[in-house]
């Protein structure tokens, strides 16, 4: 690595770090928009991810290689039970059951003495970086492209455009919005495992309400046209407060102002550029 | 000691079941997941602090003050975010996201404004005698919720029953199309409910914070965890099923916290709501909801 | 024995039968027509026979296999497809993406073919393009390929669902009034197409409101009257049945023109 780059990375770790992981988080949220859904289980995914690969490095000393796709599994779980009933209703059970879930589960974290009650687990070994966090972001990044693309990608937009009419078309809506719903539990989830092991303590109050609707606003912002949008929109939104640090109190006041705004009067989000498939 | 633990329960679940019944209204009548919902429970308190502290106002007439600020605001606020969306017939969830990101931008806000901390009502607004029946003891405040309660509840039932508009409201909720053929004005529709249930939730903030004797900006947010339960086990858009998932989510809770632990309530109402949309989706009382296709 | 058989039908809406106790039997290689005045349950039909919403009673059979109880999304795999009344494209799509979605049933869409997108795949790929421009050609819209579908004049919206539905090749295909808002010419060529899709071996079965349309082009007529059958057979005996008769002119107007012989 050139020094100069070295220097860089030393001075803006936190910064870089949070990039990736804000940008998996994005996508996260991208793959349940673009089936027409609404969840806001993202924050309460990523916090199940945190804790549990904490308690995986910190109490079984397991390696970080299987830590990380351990903690997507609680993920995974709480989302099949929360999703299988709710997602053959309409969207609005979703969106309530998986705001309900951030709310409990920081009651949960706060009154559970293994998991640190209102201290929360500190000490976790800084064992993500670059590598895993990037790399992660690109995997996930390429695998999003080649089905957004794909006959796959436009299943997809025909069902968020008229349900009705993609099931007649034999697109088992069902089972895409659920397949959607289990890829942004494992995408949080491994955030959370990854933002746990770079910044050595998690709290019950980091998987709360605000960063729900913060990740939301990643997405909306950026728009859903294609994978790289919503990662576009939280690095805008990583990078602003950075930018504007005396307006750092606003930073949630602004993240909520601009749903209301993009949902208004930008439904298509900042980057509304159609992506072409592979139709030749 | 279950006998206290029950009127506790039962006096809780009353005011969950006040807080529920605007939030599931305004579903019924106006289709919409209103998030700002919650913000009016913290705004009603606040209120009722000011009027009571500042003004030095006795609560009897803090507490419908409060409520009618409420109201207005959840007008103001239903104008400024859903008449757009109303216009262009906009679907289920982008409401519900404007709705969202509004009430983050509000709560962050108040908190910037007024900080995050705990704050009390003035020492004398509560009463100080609890009424000792035996071994149960019932303080004031806890009089005050069940007699507000009664009184909103009961008008309301009454309005929605009795009086032409609320015919008008009951047949929106229970027939979305017929609005348009009986000829109703949804923009004024729009803020008569938004008004109700904008001082109902209002009424609900300022007697939890008399029963705890706590008020924060953050409140209404813990508070709509249980709006959401009731309102699923209830049914969306079910004023009865609102009224006895209340109740019965506050005896549960309470029973919960004496029996089990404390820590463990909101989980245990959240198990509930699970529990209530894997077998009955539609709400305990509820008609079928479900979507083929 | 029919490609289509559905016995005694019926569903009820809040106290409302809109589909009472309706037979119907769809023989395979024919035009069929179910006509009826406004509000007769033929959407509500069509809505049962490809399982966008539940019967009460009844079973619907094809080519013998019972698919009372199968979601929609599994009829477009036994070979059924339909179009709607009120026009539903993808908005999004463009014209050719539209038809292409048409195919999902046929299509493997597996995520990891999606991902390695071997050869095989590939070119599975481009017979479905293939297959979707021919079908655009069979419409006639061959050249708004690449316009967003919302670009299409209204007349062209009921083709591209037209194209939609065929390019799978549907044994049974349902179309819900397709010559609504198409004017006497469009109507012509629209009656070309649909015996040109029947000779290539789709069964159809259609509502229409345009007697001319439907007589010029039905082998069989069935027709509804407040969710109820009450003509079934020839056009040329249905248009004399007095039951029909009634049912679309009133009671009056029949027997007066049963008094004039
Ligand atoms: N989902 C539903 N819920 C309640 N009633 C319904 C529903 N769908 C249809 N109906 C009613 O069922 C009856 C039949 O409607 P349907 O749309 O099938 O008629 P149609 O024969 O297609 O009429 P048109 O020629 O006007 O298209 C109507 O009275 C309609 O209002
Ligand atoms: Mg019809």
């Amino acid at each position: 690595m050139p020094v100069w780059l070295d220097d860089f990375l030393w001075t803006y770790q936190n910064v870089v770090y949070a990039l990736g992981i804000n940008g998996l988080l994005a996508l996260s949220m991208y793959v349940v928009l673009a089936v027409g859904q609404l969840s806001l289980g993202q924050a309460a995914f990523m916090g199940m991810g945190a804790y549990s690969s904490a308690l995986l490095t910190l109490k079984l000393h397991l390696p970080f290689a299987v830590v990380l796709p351990a903690a997507t599994i609680p993920p995974v779980l709480f989302a099949l039970a929360i999703g299988t009933p709710t997602l053959r209703l309409s969207g609005v059970y979703l969106a309530i059951a998986t705001i309900g879930l951030g709310e409990v589960l920081r009651a949960v974290y706060l009154n559970v003495d293994a998991l640190g009650g209102a201290l929360g687990i500190s000490g976790i070994p800084e064992r993500a970086g670059m590598v895993s966090i990037y790399g992660l972001l690109i995997v996930a990044l390429a695998v999003l492209w080649l089905v957004a693309r794909s006959g796959i990608g436009r299943a997809m937009e025909a069902m968020r455009e008229d349900e009705i009419a993609a099931a007649v078309m034999g697109v088992n809506v069902r089972r895409y919005r659920l397949g959607a719903l289990l890829a942004s539990a494992v995408l949080a989830g491994a955030a959370g495992a990854l933002s746990a092991h770079v910044s050595s303590f998690i709290g019950p109050n980091e998987y709360g309400f605000e960063p729900a609707v913060t990740i939301l606003s990643y997405a909306l912002l950026g728009g859903i046209s294609s994978p790289f949008a919503p990662v576009a929109g939280a690095w805008i939104l990583t990078l602003l407060p950075e930018a504007l640090r005396g307006f750092a109190d606003l930073r949630l006041v602004f993240n909520g102002l601009i749903i209301v705004v993009v949902v208004l009067f930008l439904p298509n989000g900042l980057l509304p550029l159609r992506m072409r498939r592979w139709v030749k | 000691m279950l006998a206290q633990q029950l009127i506790n329960g039962v006096l809780l679940g009353s005011t969950y079941a006040l807080f529920a019944l605007g939030f599931t209204l305004m579903f019924g009548v106006l289709k919409v997941v209103n998030l700002t919902y919650g913000f009016y429970f913290s705004a009603g308190a606040f209120f009722a602090l000011h009027l009571t502290k500042q003004w030095g106002w006795p609560i009897a007439a803090a507490l419908p003050a409060a409520a009618a600020a409420s109201g207005v605001l959840a007008v103001v606020l239903d104008w400024l975010l859903l008449t757009r969306l109303r216009r262009i017939n906009a679907p289920e969830l982008s409401s519900l996201m404007v709705t969202l990101g509004a009430v983050l931008a509000l709560y962050a806000g108040m908190t910037t404004w007024l900080g995050p901390d705990i704050r009390r009502l003035p020492a004398g607004v509560l009463g100080g005698e609890a009424l000792v029946l035996g071994e149960l003891r019932i303080t004031q405040a806890q009089i005050l919720i069940l007699l507000a309660t009664a009184v909103l509840v009961g008008g309301l039932l009454a309005l929605m029953r009795l009086t032409p508009i609320g015919l008008a409201l009951r047949a929106m909720a229970e027939k979305p199309d017929a609005a348009g053929l009986m000829g109703i004005d949804t923009a004024k529709l729009a803020a008569l409910v938004s008004l109700v249930c904008g001082a109902l939730a209002g009424a609900g903030g300022v007697l939890i914070g008399l029963n705890f004797n706590a008020i924060q900006p953050y409140m209404g947010e813990a508070m709509m965890l249980r709006g959401f339960v009731v309102i699923i086990i209830g049914g969306l858009g079910d004023v009865r099923g609102a009224l006895i998932a209340g109740l019965l989510l506050g005896v549960v809770e309470t029973l919960t916290a004496g029996y089990i632990d404390s820590g463990l309530k909101e989980a245990v109402a959240f198990i509930m709501l699970v529990a209530v949309l894997w077998t009955r989706p539609s709400g305990l009382f509820g008609r079928a909801h479900i979507q083929r296709a | 024995m029919s490609l289509l058989e559905v016995s005694s039908l019926t569903v009820r809406f809040a106290g409302l039968v809109a589909v009472d106790a309706v037979d119907l039997a769809v023989e395979a290689g024919s035009i069929h027509a179910l006509i009826g005045p406004n509000g007769a349950g033929k959407t509500t039909t069509f809505n049962l026979i490809t399982g966008l919403i539940p019967p009460t009673s009844g079973s619907i059979r094809l080519d013998g296999v019972d698919i009372t109880a199968l979601p929609a999304f599994r009829r477009a795999g036994c070979g059924m497809a339909r179009s709607f009344q009120n026009i539903r494209i993808f908005a999004g799509l463009t014209v050719l993406e539209n038809v292409l979605t048409g195919l999902h049933a046929g299509l493997g869409s597996n995520l990891l073919d999606v991902v390695l997108r071997l050869p095989g795949f590939r070119r599975q790929e481009r017979d479905a393009v293939a297959r979707a421009r021919a079908a655009l050609e069979i419409v006639g819209l061959a050249g708004r390929a690449d316009d967003a579908a919302t670009a299409l004049a209204y007349g062209d919206q009921r083709r591209l669902e037209i194209a939609r539905a065929i390019v799978a090749r549907p044994r049974l295909l349902l179309l819900d009034e397709p010559a609504a808002g198409m004017n006497p010419a469009e109507t012509e060529a629209l009656a070309a197409l649909v015996r040109r899709i029947r000779d290539a071996g789709t069964t159809v079965l259609l509502v229409e409101h345009d007697m001319g349309f439907v007589m010029g082009i039905a082998d069989r007529v069935t027709v509804l009257n407040f969710g109820r059958r009450i003509a079934d057979g020839a056009p040329a005996a249905v248009r004399r049945d007095p039951a029909v008769i009634t049912a679309y002119l009133g009671a009056k107007v029949a027997a007066r023109l049963e008094a004039a012989g």
